[in-house]
């Protein structure tokens, strides 16, 4: 299977400390990749390069086999791309015009652009905010407006940076789960970026663990987060510590699907 | 409190009897303000957008002068101008000493500095996370200007009313600059300032009561402007 996206030999540095130093990287179609880590792992950074924000110090990003000089992607591909940040970021507006933004940078028609707001505050259960100043929202409802605003344009890939990280517990498990049916449904290709096992565990299929700018493991979801290596196991050995107190039993280690249900079913 | 109601029945009178000089001095008045400003703006807002967004070697010596120039003292920047536009001085040969034109150059002197400062000030509170938000939405780099100028409309304007305010309320670099020519440099200011010498307050508050109008008028205007389509 050729990868969608793929980092070869990338180096970031910032002034002189490296940042990221990642051999190979892929990004495949219809999957949703999550990269976990610690804080400052790198994770955000990885991010940018892949969803050709940044560019990297060294080394070369491809997308679809095809080198893109100095990570720099012409506005058309970068266009084919969304990011949801975990703040929400929004502008000051309406909440439709906030939605409506990216379509009215690709200079879409107003009729279209009419149709598709409607069309993704619905399936984001936004509707009813659509007169409302973007500003004056809810953590919930801001998160909801902004990953329809990254949506809507309908995005080969759509990045997350931690976009529930900022959400009380209750609120985060409704749009979680409101968020995995569309974009199932959808079938984009997403990567995730987030420091949370049970964010991780319940949206991913594929996981890397990146630790001090490393990919330190990657694999299916499962395997890696049953199977750790001697890289990851410290990082993940905490998280199995804390689990329990979300599930009010011990981290089931051998199967993770089962503290899906308890936690967010 | 006689004064000051005397001082209104004047202005009104004036105002109303159709005097033409305080019609003329009030015009010249408006036209040199906002032709100031107007320039200060189209000068002073891509400059601030410069120093607030970009980085470049020198850039934090430059806003310190940007910044000493907010304080600038008007009869300082009078000076200037005039030593510019004197006879013997590099643009002497323009014949502007003593022209609304000098007026202009100097209300630019003072007004330059808190418009481009202030809109500085507001680019650079513009996170980079936002910056790469609206770059993520496709956005090429006049779209990213068109949505920060839009986003920061309400700091632009104010930056915009401090430096009217400036130019409004000038009067020495006015008075030196301009030298307060009947019908053709006096303005309000520098009419206030002269019949006061006179010892006519009533001439004097009455003018100070349309100087006054004439910054409650575009100041609301540029009020609206700054507070228009605002959703709760």
């Amino acid at each position: 299977m050729n990868p969608l996206i793929e980092l070869k030999d990338i180096t970031f540095k910032a002034h002189t400390k490296t940042i990221l130093d990642i051999p190979e990287f892929q990004i495949y179609d219809g999957e949703f990749l999550g990269i976990m880590g610690p804080n400052g792992a790198g994770k955000s950074t990885l991010l940018k390069l892949a969803a050709f924000l940044e560019q990297p110090t060294s080394g070369d990003i491809l997308y679809r086999g095809e080198i893109i000089p100095n990570g720099n992607a012409p506005l058309d591909l970068r266009r084919m791309f969304s990011i949801a940040l975990q703040q929400s970021l929004l502008l000051d507006g309406t909440v439709f015009h906030n939605i409506a933004i990216g379509l009215t940078l690709r200079k879409v028609s107003k009729s279209i652009i009419k149709e598709k707001v409607a069309h993704w505050m619905e399936l984001f259960g936004i509707s009813h905010l659509a007169k409302k100043n973007a500003l004056y929202l809810s953590g919930g409802e801001a998160q909801r407006v902004n990953l329809a605003r990254a949506m809507i344009v309908e995005p080969e890939v759509l990045f997350l940076d931690e976009p529930f990280s900022a959400l009380d517990f209750p609120t985060k498990i409704k749009l979680m789960e409101d968020f995995k049916g569309i974009i199932e449904t959808a079938q984009t290709t997403a990567v995730f970026v987030s420091h949370d096992l049970m964010e991780i565990n319940y949206l991913t299929n594929r996981l890397a663990i990146i630790v001090n700018g490393e990919v330190k493991q990657s694999g299916p979801t499962p395997q890696v987060l049953e199977h750790p290596n001697a890289s990851t196991q410290s990082f993940l050995n905490e998280w199995k510590k804390f689990y329990p107190a979300l599930t009010g039993s011990r981290f089931p280690s051998s199967n993770l699907k089962s503290v899906e249900k308890v936690s967010l079913r | 409190m006689e004064l000051l109601i005397d001082g209104l029945k004047k202005a009104i009178e004036m105002i109303f009897s159709g005097d033409r000089e305080v019609f003329a001095i009030t015009w010249l008045t408006l036209k040199v303000c906002l032709i100031s400003i107007l320039i200060s703006t189209l000068i002073g807002l891509p400059l601030g957008i410069l120093l607030g967004l970009t980085r470049f070697k020198g850039r934090r010596l430059f806003l310190l002068f940007i910044n000493i120039g907010m304080g600038l003292p008007p009869v300082v920047a009078g000076l200037w101008i005039t030593m510019l536009l004197w006879r013997s001085g590099p643009l002497g040969d323009l014949t502007l000493l003593y022209s609304p034109t000098a007026i202009v150059m100097a209300q630019i002197l003072v007004s330059l500095p808190i418009v481009t400062s202030l809109t500085c000030t507001a680019f650079q509170q513009i996170s980079d996370k936002m910056l790469l938000q609206i770059k993520a939405l496709g956005a090429t780099k006049i779209q990213t200007l068109v949505i920060l100028i839009k986003q920061l409309k309400i700091a632009i304007f104010a930056a915009v009313m401090a430096g009217f305010g400036r130019v409004i309320a000038e009067v020495g670099a006015a008075m030196m600059v301009g030298g307060n020519i009947q019908g053709d440099t006096r303005i309000l200011t520098t009419t206030i300032v002269m019949e006061v010498s006179k010892g006519n307050f009533d001439i004097a508050l009455a003018l100070s009561f349309i100087l006054l109008s004439v910054a409650l008028l575009i100041t609301a205007v540029l009020t609206f402007l700054q507070q228009r389509k605002r959703i709760s």
